[in-house]
């Protein structure tokens, strides 16, 4: 229905265009307008169109909240007699019923009967929510269209409105960064009431199985993340230790070496590399590059699990790749032409060149790359979800299984979420490490590059 | 610099040295040639894999049986209506046809294993028939029927065949039955129209991927429909209206950095905020497309501002000395010329959340949704979500599945990029 009340909107706000154009045409005649007519025709049509759709947004959030408290008032007596639990079970009943879906059980001696006030009281109110945007609608676009005088400025109106809707535009990036910070915050501190700070960051057992019944009270979890931040790091390592000579040496070779017509071709090859789905590494991981290591390691008389952390490491390192070629690539082709032809006068070999001139100059940009490419690594979830292990083990050997905080947030996510539960929760304490690993590596790594490029402009 | 010794010493024993220096010269140059050579050879064994173990999922095994649609078999009258024959058995119908085809299988469990030879789709095949044509009633018909994974496997040879019974997908017997029907052109290779038509089933032979395209395509339209007007709008604010002041600068800074925030804390904000708190309808398009317009607005902000800085400030300039307002400015003169920059930076935006699979499994999008959805706020899976549920999955038929669901994407991602080059290269202008 919302839709297409939405779209009623939209028919009237366009049909208030044409109302207030026409007007604004049809007083011209003879005198000069303040604004042309299709700002006025605009002024109108937003006026007839903005307060209705924010009402529209408003009503549909709070409507199932409001309906449901004047439900539960009316049961009042019954309804305080429940514990919290309990009264959000009865709820569910009553909203099941009045869904009319089939073979609800209850037991609840007044549920039919809120289940029909509910019925009835949304009823009223989706015909009041039609009638109110209806009024405010059509109220704006007459106000809006008897406004329209000679005088009227409507293109500065418009253009206001318009100001601000830019200006909000921009500003929801630093929104969404607000609520990634708040949402992250708010809901690890529901995790450390349970678990103790100090617990989860230098605890070394990190067991999060919970009891699935109240009896089973033996099991309680354990929230030590160490050997959780240490599987992440020993994969991100694997990775680099792949992605860095690899990354580099083809950095080097396209931007110092490779004819244009070679690196025309094999470069967009390469960043094909960057353009495949997480998920398609993943898949690669564990079906073909998992059986591959464990064969060579078996013929080096080597036991290696079949979730490794060399596998996962050896093809998250493969995606990242491109990340690093293409970045090193931008830094060595900005080192100034002048410093590679004053080594070339002084009688060095191109590589000497590159060895003792170029690296040294692009260091900074390099190492930045590299920040960047740690910092990917360490959130990159499906490769790891689909190769690496799901228990967490305390090890730098990487033929063993470890896991990572990111498969931790998926395994805690996946199935069942109870949100006073600590398995739960642990996903947004891990989520609050990595964001804030992530973000650190990305200022460190954008400030070392920044001074660089200044040095050389 | 250690430089100056190698010069000076060049005058006294040039060739020796000089030998030495240019074999460290082409040692260097193969290693970078070989660092190249590695990533490109990575790039096809990744490719060569999935389209390896990917393709054979386009064809699927179909097995022939002769069906005698016998009234007394069916437990119906002569003229039967067509409720009575959307009642009828239909697997019994089958069984006993199967029974009467090869009447040497006697013992029970034998039977069971011929008729494991088919897909359990086998009943339905043979109700649309009799619904599509009720004068089939009485008549014999040969009926192509889809074979069970397992011999579909076998027969493409994506199970080993010469190994012991035991640990073969299929029993010594089947197999005997499987080269018989080949051998007397029973059995016949199919395109596999369902993988495109049906949603994710409990059975390889019968999963498809229209309910995860459907899904994408909905989540992307909304994605399109809120990032796209927000990231152009941001752009031209931040290009062209911005003052230089402490505001704009916090507003860049963050843009950058959310470029880089991990994809799966996108999920975990849609988890916490928008089904939490907002309590908006889990696992559908709608959360999965807010989501990831969140995730995608940094890059098409990025890419809408640089092709608003390729514009020449001499149009803003001329505009604005005609008497132009700075918003008709940036209407009839910014706006139209940095379109095609903004579209192009848009479809590898989309391109790269048709991609995204960790942050719809937080909010949801994984539940196994048999109906292929029919808007935005029903429960639907996505392409790489699906992908991952099969590549998960214990059932070997799953694995040509995945594979293939790959060749899909790929195919949609390829389209994708081939479309931004396009606009890019056909509108691109210089001054």
């Amino acid at each position: 229905m919302t839709a297409y009340l939405i779209a009623a909107i939209f028919l009237l706000a366009l049909n208030g265009f044409y109302a207030g154009r026409n007007r604004a045409r049809s007083i011209r005649v003879g005198s000069r307008l303040n604004s042309l007519p299709q700002y006025h025709g605009i002024h109108v049509a937003l006026w007839c169109g903005l307060p209705a759709l924010i009402l529209l947004v408003l009503w549909v959030s709070f409507e199932p909240v409001v309906v449901e408290a004047l439900v539960q008032a009316s049961l009042s007596a019954e309804f305080r007699a429940l514990s919290e639990d309990q009264a959000v079970l009865a709820m569910m009943e009553i909203r099941n019923l009045a869904q009319g879906i089939s073979g609800v059980q209850t037991n609840l001696p007044y549920a039919e009967d809120a289940a029909t006030m509910l019925t009835r009281l949304s009823r009223i109110a989706d015909y009041a929510l039609v009638a109110s945007v209806a009024v405010v609608a059509i109220l704006g676009l007459g106000l809006a269209r008897s406004h329209i005088t000679l005088e009227f400025q409507a293109r500065q109106s418009v253009e206001r409105v318009f100001n601000v809707f830019i200006f909000l535009s921009s500003a929801v990036a630093v929104m969404t960064t607000v609520a990634i910070v708040l949402s992250l915050l708010f809901e690890s501190f529901q995790f450390f009431k349970q678990v103790p700070l100090h617990e989860f960051l230098f605890g070394l057992k990190w067991n999060p199985q919970i009891a699935i019944r109240a009896d089973q009270g033996a099991s309680t979890g354990a929230f030590g993340a160490v050997p959780v931040f240490s599987g992440t790091l020993l994969i991100a390592l694997v990775a680099m230790l792949v992605a860095g000579p690899i990354g580099l040496a083809s950095a080097v070779y396209f931007s110092e070496y490779a004819r244009p017509r070679v690196r025309d071709v094999a470069k967009p090859i390469l960043e094909l590399l960057a353009g495949i789905p997480t998920v398609v590494y993943g898949f690669f991981a564990a079906l073909t590059v998992a059986p591959l290591v464990r064969e060579l390691g078996l013929e080096l008389g080597l036991e290696v699990e079949a979730r490794s952390a060399l596998a996962a490491g050896v093809v998250m390192g493969i995606m990242i790749i491109p990340f690093i070629s293409s970045l090193a690539d931008d830094v060595i082709t900005a080192v100034p032409q002048s410093l590679r032809e004053g080594s070339y006068a002084m009688g060095a070999t191109q590589s000497e060149t590159i060895k003792y001139v170029i690296f040294p100059a692009a260091l900074p940009g390099i190492v930045g790359a590299f920040l960047l490419a740690i910092s990917r690594a360490i959130g990159e979830t499906m490769i790891v979800a689909m190769a690496a292990g799901l228990n967490a083990n305390l090890t730098a050997n990487p033929l063993e299984n470890v896991t990572t905080v990111t498969v931790q947030i998926v395994v805690a996510l996946i199935g069942d979420q109870e949100f006073d539960d600590p398995k739960t929760l642990s996903a947004f304490a891990l989520g609050l490490v990595l964001f804030a690993m992530t973000l650190i590596l990305n200022v460190v790594a954008l400030m070392i590059v920044k001074r660089y490029r200044e040095q050389y402009e | 610099m250690n430089k100056a010794s190698h010069v000076s010493r060049v005058g006294r024993s040039p060739s020796r040295l000089n030998q030495r220096r240019f074999r460290a010269e082409r040692r260097f140059r193969r290693l970078g040639l070989l660092g190249v050579v590695l990533a490109l050879a990575s790039v096809v064994f990744l490719l060569g894999t999935i389209f390896s173990s990917g393709y054979s999922a386009f064809w699927r095994l179909q097995f022939a049986v002769d069906i005698q649609f016998d009234p007394a078999l069916m437990k119906i009258t002569e003229r039967p209506t067509a409720e009575e024959l959307q009642e009828v058995h239909y697997l019994a119908l089958f069984r006993k046809n199967l029974e009467r085809a090869y009447p040497e299988v006697k013992k029970r469990s034998e039977r069971r294993k011929l008729a494991q030879m088919f897909s359990e789709s086998a009943p339905d095949v043979l109700r649309e028939l009799v619904l599509a044509d009720p004068t089939l009633v009485g008549e014999t018909r040969r009926v192509w029927v889809l074979a069970s994974s397992s011999a579909d496997m076998i027969a493409k040879g994506n199970a080993p065949r010469d190994i012991e019974e035991k640990r073969r997908v299929l029993t010594d017997q089947q197999l005997a039955w499987l080269d018989q029907w080949e051998e007397e052109g029973l059995a016949r290779n199919r395109f596999n129209t369902r993988f495109f038509t049906s949603g994710p089933s409990r059975s390889p032979e019968l999963a498809g991927l229209a309910g995860a395209i459907v899904g994408s395509a909905l989540t992307l339209l909304v994605t399109l429909i809120i990032s796209f007007p927000v990231g152009v709008a941001a752009a031209v604010y931040l290009e062209e209206y911005a003052p230089k002041n402490r505001i704009s600068e916090i507003i860049e800074v963050n843009i950058n950095n959310l470029a880089a925030v991990p994809s799966i804390i996108f999920g975990l904000l849609g988890l916490a905020v928008l089904l939490n708190f907002f309590g908006l309808p889990r696992g559908t398009p709608l959360v999965g497309g807010i989501v990831l317009s969140l995730m995608t607005l940094p890059t098409i902000i990025i890419a809408s501002r640089a092709a608003l800085k390729a514009v020449p400030p001499s149009i803003r300039d001329g505009a604005l000395a005609m008497g132009a307002s700075p918003m008709q400015t940036v209407f009839h003169h910014v706006l139209p010329l940095a379109m095609p920059g903004m579209l192009t930076g848009t479809i590898i935006g989309l391109a790269q959340a048709l991609g995204e699979t960790a942050p719809l499994l937080m909010i949801g999008m994984f539940a196994f949704v048999a109906d292929i959805p029919s808007g935005v706020v029903d429960q639907a899976s996505a392409l790489p979500v699906q992908i991952y549920l099969w590549a998960e999955s214990s059932e070997r038929g799953y694995v040509e599945l995945t594979a293939a669901g790959i060749m899909v994407i790929l195919i949609f991602l390829v389209l994708m990029n081939l479309l931004a080059v396009f606009l890019r290269k056909k509108f691109e202008r210089r001054w």
